[in-house]
């Protein structure tokens, strides 16, 4: 029984809930006995609110019981991100800074799940202010890889994708500034998308780098990952960047899954030398069964896309290097130092030097030496310029297709440690996911087998134009479809006889 | 304190180049990135919230109140305004700064290239705008320790209440040639944007408040050398005097230090009541504030329909108001130039005439009787109690021979106790004037038989000697006797 | 060119960031292996591509001008390393302002 909850998905178990088969109450525990029997293996979070998920699912079912019509998610788990403020509940942002620090407010996204009866379990593990693309960085130590626990997760949104990996939460939430949510879902065999920039509100969530972070939906499934979609998008007053129209239809458009006729473009960029043959081979069996599905396969090259990477370690740590300012030991967080006899300027110092780890304080340097006067014009002026050509790859791309696809990561998970001291080879994780990020378009990776070579998870992204986030959506559907009739179900499930307590051990 | 030329011989010597860069508070109801209250002071950090505090996850949005009240400013100040621009993000560390950037604008401000034409004891100067940008002004620190200054102190209080309050940043370019008339020419300037301010609504522009706050810039250059040279900056000088003051004095000092072969140090300065200005942190090396567009606000974009909306709501130029009002109300120079001073009276004498009465006899009360008692209370005239409505009553109670100028007084006693219409008051305060002969006429005989020499004077022919009976007689009647029946009675009676 | 330990002290500082020499040491390094990595950004963007500060092009978000609820003091100060009479308590300040 406990084994079917922890495997079933979002959208059943929703279903199950509001026709009463379930309660929330009965679905939660089993979540959260899940984490309390295998989350000192995973680590995927950093904090789990038993009791706030508990009072939110009685919450749930009492509105059930008393005939309330809720959404689809009413009552279902989710971990979130320990990125997005919730208020009275402790948020970290994975660093010792925020150690403690329990906000008095709670994000947009954060509200929305809450009042369509989402059941937040808890925080979730991440790189230190979201700043690596495997979760090492975080200052409370790792997350390890369900698939393979002396690999990494990904990053920075590691524990939400373990999370889900591990059948810890059917659903989780993460935030994509280069790569955030698709390299940990690639990584993970899990569903990660990003939608158009905008298209979810900012607000309350732990900025990194604000022209390019956004929050969006991590799952097992195409249609979970819509469904969740479908909950956290839409027009946010409190956030300037956010788009005032619309949420385009995702969750028809998983449904469908129908890409008949459609455009795909292969950017030609993104592969050849530097990707695993393994990730290449799943690639292209994966864009085969989209056109055994009706989609016209092309090519299409983005020459500019070689130098998103480039640009988007002189943009990022930019604004990083502005927005990680207001951690200064005055109105929150960590003060060290403060002996009586030390000035505020040597405290603030003090407290940023030891409660910042390496890489945040790397990218805060290089951030202010890219924005410094004298620089300025070569580094982030440059940068923004690349953004535009980039911008305009996309553009011409979509003239000729609906959608763009390749690898979602170069690699497969990498073992813990084995970057830790090349940043280049670390940063080079995000190769792929980065020029999404930088146009602003939606873009999604999902499941497409396993690598040949070790056995692990290949992702297949999906880009499409700004606010059509529903196409990434349908071929995200197309592939899972087309992958589970050989398969049987989608990729993780291959997970549930070692991580749910009732089936089998691995053989 | 450093040494002084004498004004005249530095004049003699040197060409000033002036430039005034002024922060106005703006009046909004919200701040400028958040909703909340916007109303100066109230009990420390009441009045925050994730964004003005700097929460982590807190995203700014614009206050679309401000905008507009920055381009109103531009558009009296003859610039031309944007059609797009962008907020930029001014970044450096100080503990009155939640985010530790100011969200400010750089290198593209709302408004720019504007003029204004300042009028000094007949000559007009024109003050070229370089530029209206806006931003947000920050909390407010408080030094804890003996001096109750930032140096010496222990340790330091913040209250953010102020943080976040929409701030425009007014720019002038250099100002050349204003020669000996530089400090006047700069306090006329400030005074000039206040009355602007003010009419324009947007702030209440109180210096004494902080609401505006001015940074004084001079330079001097050898006469007829046309080149500019190393100017310091005195930083919040924060009354008209001041302004005058400390160019005056940062002139002299100038002019003393060049005159003995030193360089004047570009640097800020602090201005000091008793009349001189120090050292603040010297800028040899400029402070790199790593400007950038900020990517939490999107660009605004002043189409020409809404700018000609805006421009539609200006009001009329303070100085083409105060011609126009003066006009028509017959005033001399001299009597406008007291309306002039008192903050408020020119708004309140027209509301007056408005409500029926004269210009003169509302110029009498709002300037006479009434400032004094907004003076004795430490408030603006307009907040003293008693409406335009109520004063052109009481001078209608006069006009008609109810009461006299000094019943009337009592009557706006009754007004401020809040006892009902000047009518009323008049009649439950028994305040009517005593025109009746037989009562008036009883009063003349007894005063006539008090002080039979004065009579004595009067049927002598020196009529003037009345006021003296009369006197006596008000006294008697405690202010109520009909003044001017009491001395056509007196005169009947001893003629 | 290359990176020295002198100038990432200097960024440091500007960033108010406590470094050890000992990371100062490994930092100047590493961080001029990622310079050079992103050199080639500035040569590929002519000076007639405008620069994009914002991936969409949305103008003119505003906010009306109408009070909301702040939050109370006690939410204000409630996670401030240090308060004294409703205020935030900072120690000794030695620079002037910016
Ligand atoms: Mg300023
Ligand atoms: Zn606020």
């Amino acid at each position: 029984m406990a084994a079917a909850i922890l495997t079933a998905t979002a959208s059943d178990l929703g279903a199950r809930i509001a026709a009463r088969e379930l309660t929330a109450v009965e679905v939660t525990r089993a979540f959260l006995d899940q984490i309390g029997r295998v989350d000192g293996a995973v680590h995927a979070f950093l904090h789990v609110d038993a009791e706030g998920a508990l009072a939110q699912a009685r919450g749930v079912d009492e509105r059930l019981d008393a005939g309330e019509a809720l959404g689809p998610l009413a009552g279902v788990p989710l971990a979130l991100k320990d990125l997005f403020c919730q208020e009275g509940v402790p948020t970290t942002a994975a660093s010792r800074m925020l150690e403690g620090w329990r906000p008095p407010y709670s994000a947009t996204v954060t509200q929305r799940l809450l009042d369509a009866g989402v059941v937040i379990l808890g925080k979730t593990n991440l790189d230190e202010f979201a700043m690596g693309s495997s979760t090492e960085t975080s200052a409370f130590g790792p997350t390890y890889n369900p698939w393979d626990l002396a690999r990494i997760p990904g990053g920075s949104g590691g524990g939400s994708a373990a999370a889900l990996a591990s059948f810890e939460a059917p659903l989780a939430v993460g935030t994509d500034t280069g790569g955030s949510i698709r390299q940990p879902g690639a990584v993970t065999g899990t569903v990660g998308v990003k939608p158009t920039y905008g298209g979810t509100s900012r607000f309350g969530v732990i900025a990194m780098a604000s022209s390019l972070d956004q929050p969006g939906p991590c799952a097992r499934t195409v249609l979970d990952a819509a469904l969740l979609h479908a909950i956290i998008a839409g027009h946010d007053p409190q956030d300037s960047t956010s788009i005032d129209a619309p949420v385009p239809p995702v969750v028809e458009a998983a449904r469908s899954g129908d890409v008949a006729g459609m455009r795909i473009g292969v950017v030609t960029e993104l592969g050849g030398e530097g990707y695993d043959p393994g990730v290449l081979r799943r690639f292209t069996e994966g864009v085969a069964h989209l056109r055994a599905a009706g989609a016209e396969i092309v090519d299409v090259s983005c020459p500019h896309f070689r130098y998103a990477l480039g640009a988007y370690y002189l943009i990022m740590p930019s604004e990083v290097s502005s927005n990680l300012a207001r951690y200064d030991a005055i109105r929150y967080g960590r003060r060290v130092g403060d002996d009586g006899t030390r000035s505020t300027e040597e405290v603030m110092r003090l407290t940023r030097g030891d409660a910042f780890g390496d890489e945040v304080k790397r990218r805060i340097i290089i951030g202010t030496y890219a924005l410094s006067s004298g620089y300025y014009d070569a580094y982030y002026g440059s940068a923004q310029k690349v953004r535009t050509l980039i911008a305009r790859d996309f553009e011409a791309a979509f003239a000729q297709v609906d959608v763009l696809v390749s690898p979602s990561t170069p690699t497969t998970a990498f073992k813990i440690g084995e970057r830790t001291d090349d940043l280049l080879a670390m940063y080079a994780s995000d190769l792929c996911t980065i020029p999404a990020n930088m146009a602003g378009v939606p873009a999604g990776s999902f499941p497409c087998g396993l690598s040949p070579e070790d056995g692990l998870p290949v992702g297949l992204q999906v880009m499409a134009p700004p606010l059509a986030d529903d196409r990434v959506y349908r071929v995200g559907a197309a592939l899972e479809r087309a992958l589970a009739a050989p398969d049987g179900g989608v990729l993780s499930d291959r997970l549930a006889p070692r991580w749910t307590p009732d089936a089998p051990k691995e053989a | 304190m450093s040494d002084l030329m004498d004004y005249d011989e530095v004049m003699e010597r040197f060409d000033p180049a002036l430039g005034l860069e002024v922060h106005v508070e703006l009046n909004t109801a919200t701040k400028m990135f958040c909703g909340c209250d916007n109303t100066p002071g109230g009990e420390p950090n009441t009045k925050t919230c994730p964004v003005c505090l700097g929460l982590p996850g807190s995203l700014p949005v614009v206050n679309g109140k401000a905008v507009e009240s920055a381009i109103r400013i531009g558009l009296a100040l003859n610039c031309q305004v944007a059609s797009w621009c962008r907020f930029a993000r001014k970044n450096y560390f100080y503990p009155d700064m939640t985010k530790n950037f100011q969200t400010s604008q750089y290198d593209e401000p709302i408004c720019f290239d504007g003029h204004v034409n300042i009028d000094v004891d007949g000559e007009t100067y024109r003050i070229d705008i370089e530029r209206v940008h806006m931003e947000e002004d920050a909390g407010k620190l408080t030094h804890a320790g003996v001096t109750g200054r930032i140096h010496g102190a222990d340790y330091s209080l913040v209250d953010y209440n102020r943080a976040g309050t929409p701030l425009m940043e007014i720019v002038t370019r250099p100002i050349l040639g204003l020669g000996e008339r530089t400090p006047v020419v700069a306090r006329a300037y400030m005074a000039h944007l206040r009355e602007l301010m003010v009419a324009l609504g947007v702030s209440d522009a109180r210096m004494e408040a902080g609401n505006m706050r001015c940074d004084a810039n001079v330079s001097l250059a050898p006469k007829g050398a046309h080149v500019l040279g190393t100017r310091s900056e005195t930083k919040n000088v924060n009354s008209l005097k001041a302004v005058e003051g400390a160019l005056r004095h940062e002139i002299r000092r100038q002019g003393a230090l060049l005159a003995a072969g030193e360089r004047v140090i570009q640097e800020t300065r602090h201005w000091h009541e008793e009349g001189w200005t120090s050292p603040g942190r010297s800028k040899e090396e400029a402070e790199d504030y790593r400007y950038f567009p900020e990517p939490d606000l999107v660009p605004v974009a002043a189409g020409a329909s809404w700018v000609e909306q805006l421009r539609a709501t200006l009001p009329e130029p303070p100085a083409q108001r105060r011609a126009r009002l003066q006009a028509a109300w017959g005033f001399a120079d001299l009597e406008m130039r007291d309306v002039t001073g008192t903050p408020g009276s020119i708004d309140l004498i027209e509301a007056t005439v408005t409500a029926g009465a004269s210009a003169a006899s509302a110029r009498k009360w709002w300037l006479g009787e009434l400032a004094r008692r907004a003076n004795e209370r430490g408030i603006e005239l307009a907040e003293v109690g008693v409406s335009a409505a109520q004063v052109a009553g009481v001078q209608r109670l006069v006009d008609a021979g109810t009461i006299n100028d000094k019943l009337a007084r009592a009557v706006f006693d009754g007004l401020l106790a809040g006892e009902g219409t000047p009518d009323e008051i008049v009649a439950a305060r028994g305040l009517a004037v005593v025109s009746d002969d037989g009562a008036l006429g009883a009063a003349v005989d007894a005063a006539i038989a008090a002080h039979p020499d004065v009579a004595q004077k009067i049927r002598d022919g020196k009529v003037q000697a009345a006021g003296a009976l009369i006197g006596a007689i008000m006294k008697q009647m405690r202010g109520k006797a009909d003044a001017a029946r009491v001395r056509q009675l007196i005169l009947e009676k001893l003629s | 060119m290359a990176l020295t330990t002198a100038d990432v002290a200097r960024l440091a500082d500007l960033a108010r960031i406590e470094l050890s020499a000992e990371e100062l040491e490994r930092f100047a390094p590493e961080l001029d292996i990622v310079l050079a990595a992103v050199a080639s950004v500035s040569e590929v963007a002519g000076s007639d591509v405008t620069p994009m500060s914002h991936a969409l092009a949305l103008t003119n978000v505003f906010r009306d001008d109408v009070v909301r609820p702040s939050l109370t003091p006690a939410q204000a100060l409630a996670m401030a390393p240090a308060v004294e009479d409703d205020r935030f308590r900072a120690p000794r300040i030695l620079t002037e302002e910016g």
